[in-house]
């Protein structure tokens, strides 16, 4: 007896069509697992780790290969001379090796006990060299009449180095120094609540501006067009470029905006915008809406402009002022489009990194989380301590994506 | 009380009238750098006048040649809303009068058109302040908008001890001819900015070119085919772009100085697509999904592979999507600051963007730096108004980055 019904399982064609479907997506999960995946991963690893920016050069063998004495007739004893070094000063290099061919003519008279020669080819083994260790090998040759006629000077062969030494990155030294370190001392609150300042003023700021900026273009009349990508210019143009030309209206010394101030009469001295301590702060959050209003702006428009006109003219003949048109029908349509963006934007805010470091470079209390990573790693140099900021950034980003997918993706659709 | 005609129409009217001495006064002293200021209280003086007459005697051409003409005579004996000091020239002080009267005469007449002297609805109430509120908000948007770029251009076209003298002097020697462009074309012919320029492009060119070959497949596989796993993969496209630039930029610094990868082309052509590509894949597979499904599956019927039917069908339906994403992906690679400063050190391959943060420096004066930045500001400019509606197009389509 036959059950019918529908086919239980994955057939044939469902398998043919998922198997092309991560055909499709392999190399884009290859290139952003390798970009993005292997990074972060990488980040915790370093995090744990004593590494500053110096220890990426690895330590190896420095040689230099001459010859001395002279070697221009059949007879002569010169020297071929082996200088080495280790070019760290800090660590160890072990199994020092070189080895290297010398020339036809050249017959060796005598051997340091640590090379050997087989056929033209002398290796040494030098052993364990500790930090800033030098060396200087010479080996006395007789020449003979093949050399002078071949014209190969021992140098022209390169010799070949060959040494082991530790990577502070792959040895098993591990270390809750970074963040210790991060943690410690009260600039680690303070950078906190910086970063929080700057990603909430920030993101609220560019959702009123925008939604002001919003209904202001919110009906068509001749120009909308143009007002439209006009009021997009910053969101457009280069960061570095905007963000030099406000350092530059912001001048105190001679910057326009400190002349128009002072010329209109609201103030007496020039304020220097980008170095006091509350104001900077304020300043950067504010170059932040100017820049980014212009997103909110079109999001929140393209929302309002697919809102059914008729309801509002059901609400003009029910006698609706426009304030209550506004805040009773337009509000509560926008809220979905709102949500969704305060949360994108308290993100991306949260990350921002570039705004703040060209206009101040962290300074005058503007550190934010993001360019502690910079300052820690590059500016002290410790990339330890950067990475360790750098996973206190992931953790918290790591809660804001459960309210992302919990909510975001909802409104979305996604 | 606020709700009656001959009290709203003079407030509203005062209100403008500071707004846009305000404005006048702003503009006159950018474009000429000589004193100008608003005078607050005569302003809201004669905005209240001039709104108490135009309530008072309803609309007519004679009142406001009137009124035009009344805010110029004043503007010219210093009494009107704009003050002016004792060393402004007598054009420019004409200049600013005639401004003044004309924008305000021009643009009081919609703003107080609805209004009676006596009690107001609610409606036209609101409708005479919501005008006054857009007025100033047309103008307050122009404003931030215009001033940094203006003071940018500028800036490169002069020098900079004209400018430390008078900060708001940005009026320029037209007579110099040539001489004016001298910062443009010493950073050519000195500070290698047509190697910037070249490598930019090029660099985003294949960056687009790269980040359309990885996300044109992906995209259609999550929009059209069915598998175990693509809700969590849709959803887990936008989390890649959560995670911070800076974060990632540490690790690539790291891999890429220990690789030898740093300070090449060929390093950042890697680097720059991996951060489009997500972005990329979320726009397109929206609109990949949005294409009739019947236009595919007939194709399919007619025996057309998968493959043949993504290049055969799909991709010339979706030109317009395609044309969005590569302008906002060349905006991303063109604008990108953070990865071309911590990988570029050598000055024949910087990007446009480390050529700009390479002449912020005392040595160099701030009219280069000025200049670089509208040598990088002009053709992302240029490419956007040019193709304006595929660009918004793609913003809002891509939900999008900052």
């Amino acid at each position: 007896m036959h059950q019918l019904g529908p086919p239980i399982g994955t057939g044939p064609l469902a398998k043919r069509e998922a198997r092309l479907a991560w055909g499709l997506l392999f190399p884009t999960i290859f290139a952003v697992s390798t970009v993005v995946l292997l990074p972060l991963l990488a980040i915790f690893w370093i995090s744990f780790k004593p590494v500053e920016l110096a220890d990426l050069r690895a330590p190896e063998v420095v040689l230099r290969e001459d010859i001395r004495g002279d070697a221009d007739h059949v007879g002569a004893t010169p020297l071929i001379r082996y200088r080495l070094r280790n070019s760290s000063q800090e660590q160890p290099i072990h199994d020092v090796t070189f080895s290297d061919r010398i020339p036809e003519g050249l017959s060796v008279l005598e051997l340091d006990p640590r090379c050997r020669v087989s056929d033209r080819d002398l290796t040494c083994d030098l052993g364990d060299w500790d930090a800033g260790a030098r060396e200087t090998l010479t080996i006395p040759v007789e020449v003979q009449q093949t050399y002078l006629t071949n014209g190969l000077r021992p140098q022209d062969s390169p010799a070949v180095t060959t040494g082991v030494s530790s990577n502070v990155l792959t040895n098993a030294t591990f270390t809750f120094e970074n963040f210790t370190r991060v943690f410690n001392g009260g600039e680690f609150l303070e950078v906190l609540w910086v970063t929080l300042f700057y990603t909430v003023f920030g993101t609220v700021g560019t959702l009123v501006v925008g939604l002001f900026a919003a209904l202001l273009l919110n009906k068509s009349f001749k120009g909308q067009g143009i007002l439209r990508g006009l009021y997009l210019f910053p969101y457009v143009a280069p960061v570095i470029a905007v963000a030099f030309a406000w350092l530059i209206l912001f001048d105190p010394f001679s910057g326009s905006a400190n002349a128009l101030l002072m010329q209109m009469g609201v103030t007496q001295q020039s304020i220097n915008f980008f170095g006091e301590r509350p104001l900077a702060l304020i300043m950067v959050t504010v170059f932040e809406i100017w820049r980014y209003f212009p997103l909110s702006f079109l999001f929140i428009l393209a929302r309002m402009q697919s809102i059914d006109t008729d309801m509002y003219e059901a609400a003009d003949m029910d006698g609706a002022s426009p304030f209550q048109q506004f805040w009773y029908l337009s509000v509560p349509q926008l809220l979905g489009i709102l949500s969704v963006l305060f949360l994108l934007r308290f993100i991306w805010t949260f990350n921002k990194f570039d705004d703040i470091f060209l206009l101040t470079g962290g300074n005058a209390g503007t550190r934010t989380l993001t360019v502690d990573v910079y300052e820690q790693a590059f500016a002290i140099s410790n990339l330890g301590a950067g990475a360790a900021v750098a996973v206190v950034i992931f953790g918290c980003l790591l809660t804001f994506s459960i309210f992302f997918l919990k909510y975001v993706s909802r409104e979305e659709g996604l | 009380m606020m709700r009656r005609g001959f009290v709203i129409g003079p407030v509203l009217s005062a209100v403008w009238m500071v707004v846009l001495s305000v404005t006048v006064a702003v503009c006159m002293s950018f474009a000429t750098g000589e004193p100008f200021r608003p005078g607050i209280i005569l302003s809201l003086l004669w905005g209240a006048v001039a709104g108490l007459i135009s309530v008072y005697f309803g609309w007519s051409k004679v009142l406001y040649f009137g009124i035009a003409a009344g805010l110029c005579i004043l503007g010219f004996i210093g009494l009107g809303p704009v003050l002016v000091g004792p060393e402004t020239g007598l054009i420019s002080r004409a200049v600013g009068a005639v401004a003044l009267a004309a924008a305000f005469s021009a643009s009081i007449r919609p703003i107080l058109c609805d209004l009676v002297l006596g009690r107001l609805t609610r409606h036209e109430f609101e409708t005479a302040v919501i005008r006054c509120l857009t007025g100033i908000g047309y103008i307050f948007f122009s404003a931030i908008v215009l001033i940094p770029f203006y003071v940018m251009v500028m800036t490169s076209l002069k020098n900079q001890s004209e400018l430390m003298q008078n900060p708001l002097d940005f009026s320029i020697d037209i007579s110099q001819g040539a001489e004016l462009f001298r910062s443009y074309e010493e950073l050519f012919s000195q500070f290698n900015f047509g190697t910037y320029l070249f490598n930019s492009f090029t660099i985003s060119v294949f960056t687009v070119f790269i980040t359309l070959a990885f996300a044109i497949p992906g995209a259609y596989a999550v929009a059209r085919l069915r598998f175990r796993g693509r809700a969590a993969f849709s959803r887990s496209i936008l989390l890649i772009y959560m995670v911070p630039m800076i974060v990632l930029a540490l690790p690539i610094y790291i891999a890429f100085s220990m690789t030898g990868l740093r300070n090449s082309f060929w390093g950042i052509v890697m680097i720059y697509p991996v951060t489009t590509i997500p972005v990329a894949l979320y726009m397109l597979q929206g609109y990949f999904r949005g294409l009739p499904a019947e236009v595919e599956e007939a194709g399919l019927m007619d025996g057309l592979s998968r493959l043949a039917v993504i290049w055969k069908i799909t991709l010339p339906l979706s030109l317009p999507a395609l044309a969005s994403v590569s302008l906002y992906v060349f905006m991303i690679a063109w604008n990108e600051f953070l990865l071309a400063f911590m990988l570029l050190d050598d000055p024949t391959k910087f990007t446009l963007t480390r050529g700009i943060a390479s002449l912020n420096s005392s040595e160099i004066p701030r009219q280069h730096l000025m200049a670089g930045s509208v040598v990088a500001t002009v053709p992302i400019m240029a490419l956007f108004l040019g193709l304006e509606r595929f660009m918004t197009n793609g913003l809002t389509a891509g939900s999008v980055k900052g």
